[in-house]
Formats: C-alpha cells, structure tokens, sequence
C-alpha cells in the first residue's frame, strides 16, 4: 500500500499550485474591482428616477436570483454564438464582478439610507448640484461604514473563483485538479490547494473583523 | 422679498397649509410661532424647496421660488430653477446638520466655491472672517463632531451666512441645545440680526427672543396665519382666543 502523504510529490506540485494561486488572486483582485465600482453605481442608480430604479432592482434580482455556474457556462459557452468570444479570465472577472455587484450594491444602499436625511437637506439648503451632494457628503459618509461588509463579500468571491475551473481556467483548484489527473493522486493538490485558502482567507477575515470594530456596524 | 400666495400644502388627505397669503418685506425679522403641526416649518421647507406646494405660488424677490414662466404660463419649478432662486435663502436647522466628513473650514468653502464659484482664498477668508463673527476662529481645522451642540449650530450659521443669503430660515434652532448653550445663539443671532440687513424668517419656541428679535410675529393655527403683529402687541395684548391659550401654555411652562 502506497503511503497517504508523499512529501516529494507535494513539493513537486507545489510551484504549479502556487502559480494557479496567483491568478485565483488575480481574478479575485480584478473581480473585485469591478464589483465594489459596479456595485456603487447600481446602488447610486437606485436612489435615481423611480423608472431607473426598478430596472437596476430588476436587474439586481435577476442576477442574485440565478446561479453563479449559470451566469459564467452563459457567458463563456452562449455569448460566442453572437460572436463575443471571451478568455475564461475574462469571463471570470465579468462574472464574479457583476454577480458580486448585485451584493455589493444592497451593502452601499444600507450604507446610503444610514447616512441622515438632514445632510440630504442641509446639501440642498446650501444648492450644492446633485453630483456634489453624493460625492462630497452622501458617500464620504457611507462608504467608510461599508468596507468590512464589503471586505466580506471580497472574501467569499475569493473562495468562488474555483467555479471557475468548470471553464478551463487553471487556478489554484485547476492545477490541483491537472495535477490529480496527470499522477492520479489526489490527496496532495486538494489538500494543499485547501490549505492555501486557508492560509489567505483567514487573516483576511481577521482583517475584516478589526475593521468593524473600527467603523461600527450599520 | 417673500410673497406666499394662495399657497397650499397637503400631505396625503392631511392639509398643513390651505389658502395662505402672507408677505415679508427687505430686511423684516419675521418669527413664526404656533402649537406644533400648524405648518410653521413646512413653510420653511418650502421657502427651501425641501417640500412644494400643491396649490398657490411662492415668490422671493420678484422671482417665482415654486413655479417657472415657460411661454406666458406658469409651470412648476425644475431643478435648475429652484437651485437659482434659493442660492439667495439660506437655512439653519435645528439638528445643525453640519458635514461631519467635512473640517469646519470645508463647511464653510463648500458651497461658495462649488456653488458661488467663488476662488478657494476668496472662499477661505470670507470663512473666516465667519468665524471670528461667531467666536470660532480657533476651531477652523477641526470636524464638527469635537465641537458642543452650541459650537456646531455656530457653525453651521456661518455656514448658511457664508453664501450671503438675502433670506435667512431659522427652523427652531435652539430646540436641540442644552439649555446653558442656547443663550450664545441667540446672542449670536440678535447681533447678526442687528448688522445685516438679512431677512429673517424664524421659527421659534423662545419667545423671549421673538420678543425683542422680531419686527413682526405671525401666529399659525390649523394651517392659516390666525394672528399677525407687532411682538410687543402680539405678546401683551393677544386678540385671538387661540392665541392666548398658546401663549399661556408656552409662556407659563418656562
């Protein structure tokens, strides 16, 4: 019987594991991005003219109502029929960072509705123009209070990016996976894979925590 | 400088202001007082453009506040009107609601500069020379949340002053003070009273200020200005039955 833990074979993937991390991270970083400035716009879109607002809520429902695998397979299999053809990075990134928007934009409400109507009115008293109003009093306001939440669903979206495997893209899980195929030992790559989760999500997450008992929560 | 024309105000079926006509000349102290729910601040917010009305038209110097003249007729006011008008009216409130993301200097440039397109050096010395009127000056650096209830609304006078208003609202702004705090306000508020030339329209439970503050006082009851005079005959010899009861329970509570 061959042993449960072979160290050289671990070390041996350990490289290509460590290189899959890096674009689990890449896709995570750019993801984000995208959500935490997508998510502000649909949310700031919500405050808008009430035919405006029913379709970014619409739009909103729709995506968190459906599966994330769902909105990927759509994008990277679907869209080429109407001849968008997309990188599985690229898919990634749209896909994490839309689906991850739709929830971004529900936190920056919360943060928005936190913020007291009596600065809506004093900015309205002074005439400041409507574009000032949010980027000089309402959001300085709310986003501060926002950032562990947010941080939070950083987090998670990390966690997600291996969906991404479904669609070719190697990242930390896909090269465990290749790794698994190609010597037929499995323990090693998921473990590992695992454990390099672990390793970044946990601290963050302590992060996060340290934040809210700075900012308060809303 | 403010005439209220037929102007009516409803929320839902409940009417806060029906059929009122009043006007208030260049530089009249005007102190609006009345049991609470008699639509006193709803006209501040209006004059504000906070709320509009449903019925009647409001005109500050000569310009329609709520409506606009569009080929001959009048039609409710745009964004961009009521933003003209109201650059002249300035409101104090009595939450203060400073800008707390904001120094006290940044409340007091913000909206000259972003709104009067005054210079940034121009816009600071008119902050502060604001605070050495309201006894700041020190202070100009810090954020409202280090400075008293009494401090904030200081500054938050310079801060409306600092847009040189023709029209300056006052919506009960000593009712969130504690009370050793309220006396520099209305200090603060006679000598401005005193120096400019600002009109004042003032809503009030301190009626030993609207006393002596005030060149006229209009008492409100069920939406309607129920009785308009001079302080001295309106606080001594009260005509209106309803008037008497409400001085009565006011005066006698303090």
């Amino acid at each position: 019987m061959t042993q449960v833990w072979d160290w050289s074979y671990a070390f041996a993937i350990l490289p290509s594991l460590l290189e899959g991390l890096g674009l689990t991270v890449l896709a995570t970083v750019l993801g984000s991005i995208v959500a935490m400035i997508l998510g502000l716009l649909l949310a700031v879109l919500r405050q808008g003219p009430p035919v405006l607002a029913v379709a970014v809520r619409g739009f909103v429902e729709f995506v968190r109502s459906t599966p994330l695998l769902v909105q990927i397979f759509f994008l990277y299999f679907v869209l080429p029929q109407f001849g968008i053809v997309l990188s599985a990075l690229t898919v990634g990134v749209i896909a994490l960072g839309v689906h991850y928007a739709c929830y971004a934009s529900e936190v920056y409400r919360a943060g928005i509705e936190a913020v007291p109507r009596g600065q809506w009115e004093a900015a309205t008293a002074l005439s400041l123009p409507r574009s000032r109003v949010w980027t000089g009093v309402v959001l300085p306001q709310a986003i501060p209070r926002v950032v562990p939440a947010l941080g939070n669903y950083v987090i998670s979206m990390f966690k997600e990016v291996p969906l991404l495997t479904a669609i070719g893209l190697l990242d930390v899980v896909g090269r465990a996976q290749e790794a698994g195929n190609t010597y037929f030992r499995y323990v090693e790559p998921y473990t590992i894979a695992g454990l390099l989760f672990l390793l970044l999500s946990y601290p963050a997450s302590l992060l996060v925590r340290r934040l809210e008992r700075r900012v308060g929560t809303i | 400088m403010i005439v209220f024309d037929g102007v009516e105000k409803r929320f839902g079926d409940n009417v806060v202001l029906s059929d009122l006509d009043f006007t208030v000349a260049p530089g009249e102290h005007v102190t609006l007082i009345g049991p609470s729910g008699s639509g006193k601040t709803t006209i501040l917010r209006l004059l504000m453009c906070l709320e509009s009305v449903n019925a009647g038209t409001i005109r500050v110097a000569g310009r329609y506040l709520s409506h606009m003249e569009k080929g001959g007729t009048l039609v409710p006011a745009d964004e961009k009107h009521s933003r003209e008008v109201r650059k002249r009216i300035g409101m104090v409130f009595q939450q203060f609601n400073l800008f707390p993301n904001m120094t006290v200097r940044g409340n007091l440039i913000e909206a000259p500069t972003r709104v009067l397109g005054l210079p940034k050096d121009e816009a600071n010395a008119r902050a502060e020379e604001l605070l050495d009127l309201v006894g700041l000056r020190e202070r100009i650096d810090e954020h409202p949340s280090r400075l008293s209830g009494g401090q904030q609304q200081r500054v938050a006078i310079a801060r409306a002053l600092a847009m040189r208003p023709d029209v300056l609202l006052l919506d009960e702004v000593t009712s969130a003070l504690d009370p050793e705090l309220v006396a520099g306000v209305l200090a603060l508020l006679r000598d401005i009273g005193e120096t400019t030339d600002i009109t004042i329209l003032c809503v009030t439970h301190e009626m030993g200020f609207a006393r002596d503050f005030s060149h006229r006082v209009m008492m409100f009851d069920g939406g309607q200005v129920i009785e308009d005079a001079p302080p001295e005959r309106l606080f001594s010899e009260p005509e209106h039955p309803r008037t008497k009861e409400f001085l009565k329970a006011v005066l006698s509570r303090g």
